[in-house]
């Protein structure tokens, strides 16, 4: 088990009004993603929770993008992986973000 | 002075009279199979042991294995594929010296240990069609163990739904004073229909065994992933609706699954049904059932059969081809010949893609042959017939003169950017490079060129290397949807962003689609269950795959 936070600024608040949302399952090969709508605007949190140790750079460099493609301001992304690969972990946080804009 | 213009006859005349002996008219008890062999093969012979990724002759392999070695030696094999553990025992056992071949899936790594520890005189790694042409040109076989389902007394044979190489390897044979043997399961008074002409074939044996055949485009919905829901609407939206693609063939991959099963579901929402994916060059894909169902189709000529499809097939005559017996007739060269010529697009997996865009299946220690892939997976220069599609590829490539610009076929690849245990599918240098220097081949074995390849497309977007005009471009484009892979983090990313903002790169945003839409929910059929209760109890799914 390994655990670490990555921290952002962001440009904007992210869309829509739902305070919290929750996507995926804590699997093999997968990962759940909890998101609250928790800090400032100009802020964004991502708390990893691996199974697989040994892989924190690319972590680092796949939340990092994903900061830059969405700018989730004010967003606290908790996340549990089962060993999920870097391609599903974007696709669920992206996943995320827009379910954050749906209605709630 | 007299020549001799009949030496191959004769010595047809003479092989064919010893082995009579042991025949009753054609028909030939199966214990006497083994040395019927050893009576019709010369040792140095040319030998086509029918056998491909689907149908085997595996009653004769196993037979052929077990020859006498000091009778039967160096035996120049040239078959399709290299896929059955007698296969390989020819060679560790002396019979067979030289190989000739196309395809060898599951035993990729029992070839390359046989070729490292000298076992084998490999030829060449052929494509399909390139491997039959050789067939009438300079690798013609001296005998031929076939197989089909049923046979009558005078020789005529029934393939069922399985045809596959068999015309092929008995014209080459047959008309070039070749010995023809064919395995049976059933010997009967009457075939339904006559697949191969009885006059062609000078042995018949039934086994005990039916022949094996090898559910090999068989995917279970169960297991296609989100990603790859995400590249197969990004597929459909990005490349098919903006090409019009109507004829194309797809290779066997989960991603292209996918592709099949949300035609009636993500096409369907895009307005699409009639306007892409009508004509198809493929096999009797499960998958393809519910798309086939809901009216997408309007035909598919295949290069083989599939188990379970059979009555499928026969109740949907309007879709596939079917004799007037009502079963499925397929046939690999002619399908071949329809990929290369008649589809504008292909679209397949590979498991490794290079900076150039080439792409090989040969990753350390494995040698997996080629199959069909390189031939519907490269542009044929000899195609003089224009449609949209064609012709707009042709557009997005071509500089020169416009008057004389001539089309491009469109060869998709469609890989995820790292597969099993976390090893990337996006690398430097492909695996085979290495291989081919260390088994000392006179060609890296590639599968599909890049100067081929007008799109790859994995789960981070769409590289479009028809727009690309430099090496350098076409580079970034690649690195610039290879995501977090060593190839994808070393990306110049100011170049990639304007690789974007002309075209040549698209992110599923810039498609529009919605990353919460790729869900299993968006497939037609998420399990084997649902797939035959699309076809209305007709597709009877084979065993490994049923768990209810």
């Amino acid at each position: 088990m390994e655990q670490f936070q990555v921290r952002g600024t962001t440009e904007r608040r992210a869309g829509g009004n739902r305070d919290r949302a929750v996507i995926g399952v804590n699997a093999s090969g997968n990962l759940e993603v909890l998101v609250e709508r928790v800090l400032p605007d100009s802020e964004c949190l991502v708390d990893v929770a691996t199974a697989v140790t040994g892989f924190g750079r690319i972590w680092e460099a796949v939340i990092q993008e994903f900061l830059e493609r969405t700018s989730p301001g004010g967003l606290k992304f908790s996340i549990n992986d089962g060993g999920a690969r870097p391609d599903t972990v974007t696709l669920r946080l992206l996943q995320s973000v827009r379910l954050m804009e749906d209605e709630a | 002075m007299l020549t001799d213009w009949e030496k191959q006859r004769t010595e047809r005349r003479t092989r064919l009279e010893a082995g009579s002996r042991y025949a009753n008219g054609k028909l030939v008890a199966s214990e006497k199979t083994k040395v019927l062999l050893e009576t019709v093969i010369r040792p140095g012979d040319r030998i086509c042991l029918e056998g491909d990724n689907q149908k085997q002759a595996d009653f004769l392999a196993e037979v052929l294995a077990s020859v006498d070695p000091s009778r039967i030696h160096d035996l120049h094999i040239v078959q399709s594929g290299i896929v059955l553990q007698a296969h390989l025992d020819l060679f560790e056992r002396g019979i067979a010296r030289k190989l000739d071949f196309s395809y060898s899936g599951p035993q990729g790594a029992a070839l390359a240990r046989a070729l490292t520890a000298g076992k084998i005189e490999l030829g060449a790694v052929h494509t399909y069609i390139e491997l039959f042409a050789r067939y009438f040109m300079d690798l013609t076989p001296h005998v031929a163990l076939i197989v089909a389902r049923q046979a009558d007394r005078d020789g005529n044979l029934y393939t069922g739904p399985n045809t596959e190489d068999t015309p092929t390897i008995v014209e080459a044979t047959a008309f070039k004073s070749g010995i023809v043997v064919a395995q049976v399961n059933e010997i009967v008074d009457k075939v339904p229909r006559v697949d191969i002409a009885g006059d062609q074939v000078d042995f018949v044996i039934r086994t005990e065994k039916p022949f094996y055949v090898e559910p090999l485009f068989t995917r279970d919905p169960a297991s296609i992933t989100e990603n790859q829901i995400l590249m197969a609407m990004m597929a459909i939206k990005g490349i098919y609706a903006e090409y019009g693609v109507k004829r194309l063939n797809h290779g066997i991959g989960f991603p292209t699954a996918a592709i099949e099963l949300l035609l009636p579901t993500y096409g369907e929402q895009l307005g699409l049904k009639g306007k892409i994916a009508t004509h198809w060059a493929l096999n009797p894909h499960p998958s393809l059932i519910p798309a086939i169902e809901s009216g997408w189709v309007q035909q598919i000529h295949s290069f083989g059969s599939e188990v379970g499809m059979d009555d499928y097939m026969s109740a949907r005559s309007d879709v596939y081809f079917v004799g007037d017996d009502g079963s499925l007739r397929s046939n690999r060269l002619m399908c071949q010949t329809a990929g290369l010529y008649a589809c504008d697009m292909f679209i397949g997996s590979t498991l490794q893609i290079d900076l150039e865009g080439n792409s090989s299946t040969f990753t350390s220690g494995r040698i997996a042959g080629f199959g069909g892939a390189p031939n519907m997976g490269s542009d044929a220069h000899g195609r003089r017939h224009p449609t949209p599609a064609w012709l707009k590829a042709g557009r997005e490539s071509w500089d020169g003169d416009r008057k004389l610009m001539r089309g491009r076929k469109l060869v998709v690849q469609i890989l995820e950017t790292f597969g099993e245990k976390m090893a990337p599918n996006y690398v430097e240098t492909l695996d085979s490079v290495a291989m081919a220097e260390k088994l000392k081949f006179d060609l890296v074995p590639v599968m599909i060129y890049g100067d081929d390849v007008s799109h790859i497309v994995t789960e981070e977007g769409i590289a479009n290397l028809l727009l690309c005009r430099t090496s350098a471009e076409r580079e970034q484009a690649i690195r610039g949807v290879a995501g977090f892979t060593d190839v994808g983090r070393g990306r110049d990313r100011k170049a990639v962003e304007a690789l974007r903002r002309r075209g040549i790169i698209r992110r599923p945003e810039d498609l529009g689609i919605d990353p919460l839409a790729a869900s299993r929910q968006l497939l037609a059929a998420r399990s084997i269950k649902d797939l035959v209760t699309w076809s209305g109890g007709l597709y009877q799914a084979p065993s490994k795959f049923r768990n209810w």
